[in-house]
């Protein structure tokens, strides 16, 4: 799971059937120091998030379908859970795995 | 499977039902010498573990299989806790 912050969401009115209902939010995944880390993902929504909301999303399909309560839907990232915070991280192991990134 | 270091713990109060229970433990991943390489991520402990140890883990829809008959919506399980590594 990749530790996220929403940046803004998706309306479709065409969209596999799976996904009616569905409510897609674009997530920007961060390091647990809050900075943006790689590209924007289209996530669909299980838990409720809101924009500017940090967030906890699953990038695997079957986790995906299962968040969405449908096994066999076309997605491969969910949000699972609404962060209140992240704690204990080793500030130090984070800089070397930056630096070597 | 690979070897990584739990370095935080996230906490959610409002999460998916499923994940109630499931301790949620950040992770850096390491190298045969135990040093810091990739991305953080955050995984499911199915083991007990805690920060500041040294771990595998499973990535996949294999993940939820440690908390079967449980359907747990992860991605990343982590489902030992290293003693030891010869190389």
């Amino acid at each position: 799971m990749q530790i996220a912050a929403v940046v803004g969401s998706v309306v479709a009115t065409r969209k596999h059937g799976d996904l009616q209902g569905a409510k897609l939010l674009l997530v920007q995944p961060e390091t647990p120091e809050g900075e943006p880390r790689g590209p924007v993902l289209l996530s669909i929504d299980s838990v409720g998030a809101g924009i500017g909301e940090r967030v906890l999303v699953v990038i695997e399909g079957k986790a995906a379908g299962d968040a969405l309560g449908k096994r066999g839907a076309p997605v491969d990232a969910a949000i699972i859970g609404i962060i209140d915070h992240v704690d204990d991280v080793h500030a130090r192991e984070l800089e070397l795995a930056r630096s070597g990134a | 499977m690979q070897v990584a270091r739990v370095i935080g713990t996230v906490v959610c109060a409002h999460k998916d039902p499923r994940l109630e229970g499931v301790t949620l433990l950040v992770l850096q991943p390491l190298t045969k010498e135990r040093q810091p390489v990739g991305r953080t991520l955050v995984a499911t402990d199915a083991s007990g573990a805690g920060v500041g140890e040294d771990v595998f883990f499973v990535r996949g829809a294999e993940a939820s299989f440690p908390f079967a008959p449980r359907t747990v919506p992860t991605d990343a399980s982590i489902v030992g806790i290293v003693d030891s590594v010869y190389t």
